[in-house]
């Protein structure tokens, strides 16, 4: 199972990221775990500058803006 | 060359709704319909010009960038990236930390993000059709003088001492060993022009999206004001710039919590009914670049006496460069 982790402070693009993500891993029959993290000082450990940035297995793939449908498809088969 | 507004005004509200331009309504309509066809046909070009231009500009680069400067650029280049740089102000903690995580001073952060909503490129777009040149390079110069003389008085009171444990540990670490290296810009992304436009029309869709409700309440307000306080009043009653009146409204502009979008089209009518210039700009700053969800925001990396400290210091400021601007503004907008 992958370990999906919503980076932000908690602002409203962070919650549509994780939405979005759970819902492209319904609809692609995938079971993930996502968790939005918000604290500050585990935002910088992942060196983070922009969010919403999502990590997966604790690696980031992307900061800055909710993503595209595509790219979580991506993540999630990959 | 924005004539064309204001013959859409004239059309619209003399001859379609059939209001008389004398009347207090007439003259308000006309202001509204003028002043927002023109500005938001402004933004929309403008804001997708800019950002296909900006594209490859992205945080890491700017960081790398600032740190590159010796320290007294730094605040120099701190706030003027803290003007071009795009970046949502739900991302201020993230980028709090990458900077002071990276060995850049307090001060410098501070001066990025000080600047930041004071300065972006739609307040200078609607500075610049509405006020002119002249009076758009001042207010730079000012939000750009806020930010840099900011983050050098926290750095001179060492402020770095009150941010939060972690933070405080992060900065230490980075700032005892960066010295010793040089930094390299990391290479800007290679952009075809298709990647740039997506970039520029997700932005345009992005900003726009989320302005427009402040270009409609600010430029009612402004049209308000515009059409119901007689010409002049503010300068019967306010316009030898009482000392007092820029204490006053930088502490009426504190709980207003507006973007610069939203007070830039109130400035106008201020200025045009006659409030003192520096009167009106300590005003907008105290509304834009002090609030309070910011400051919330901040509570999570300081402590609540740099807080404070950071609080006082801004309204400081604000009030200087009001008192200042008074004091030279009749000979800086001469003619104005």
């Amino acid at each position: 199972m992958k370990h999906v982790e919503v980076l932000g402070t908690g602002c409203k693009k962070c919650v549509t990221t994780a939405e979005s993500i759970e819902r492209v891993a319904q609809e692609l029959g995938q079971s993930v775990e996502v968790i939005k993290v918000t604290d500050p000082a585990k935002i910088m450990a992942y060196k983070v500058m922009s969010t919403p940035a999502v990590a997966i297995d604790g690696k980031v793939v992307h900061s800055g803006s909710i993503p595209e449908r595509n790219k979580i498809v991506g993540w999630l088969e990959s | 060359m924005f004539e064309i507004f204001t013959r859409l005004a004239n059309w619209l509200a003399y001859d379609l709704v059939g209001l008389n331009p004398d009347t207090k309504l007439g003259s308000s309509l006309h202001f509204f319909i003028e002043d927002t066809s023109k500005i938001l046909f402004l933004l929309i070009v403008m804001i997708y010009l800019i950002a296909l231009a900006r594209a490859s500009l992205n945080l890491e680069r700017v960081r790398a960038y600032i740190q590159q400067k010796h320290r007294v650029m730094g605040y120099v280049f701190g706030s003027g990236f803290g003007a071009i740089t795009p970046f949502c102000s739900c991302s201020s903690i993230p980028l709090f930390l990458g900077f002071t995580s990276a060995g850049i001073p307090l001060g410098i952060t501070m001066a990025f993000l000080f600047t930041s909503p004071i300065i972006n490129e739609v307040a200078v777009i609607m500075l610049w059709s509405l006020l002119g040149w002249k009076f758009t390079l001042a207010y730079i110069v000012i939000g750009m003088v806020v930010g840099i003389i900011g983050g050098m008085i926290l750095d001179a009171v060492k402020g770095e001492r009150w941010l939060k444990d972690f933070a405080a540990k992060a900065y230490q670490a980075a700032a005892s060993e960066t010295r010793e290296h040089e930094v390299d810009v990391p290479e800007a992304p290679k952009l075809t022009l298709a990647e740039r436009h997506q970039f520029a029309k997700d932005e345009l869709r992005e900003i726009v999206g989320r302005i427009w409700k402040w270009v409609l309440i600010g430029v009612g307000l402004g049209a308000a004001l515009h059409g119901f306080v007689p010409d002049g009043w503010f300068a019967e009653n306010l316009g030898s710039g009482q000392w007092w009146s820029v204490p006053a409204a930088v502490f009426a502009g504190l709980p207003l919590y507006s973007n610069a979008t939203g007070v830039i089209p109130v400035m106008e009518s201020l200025i045009v009914k006659g409030l003192p210039v520096g009167t009106t700009l300590a005003f907008c700053m105290a509304t834009v670049a002090a609030s309070f969800p910011e400051f919330i925001m901040l509570k999570q990396v300081m402590t609540y006496r740099l807080l404070a400290m950071i609080f006082v210091i801004l309204l400081a400021n604000f009030m200087v460069v009001g008192w200042i601007i008074n004091g030279i503004g009749p000979w800086l907008f001469a003619g104005f």
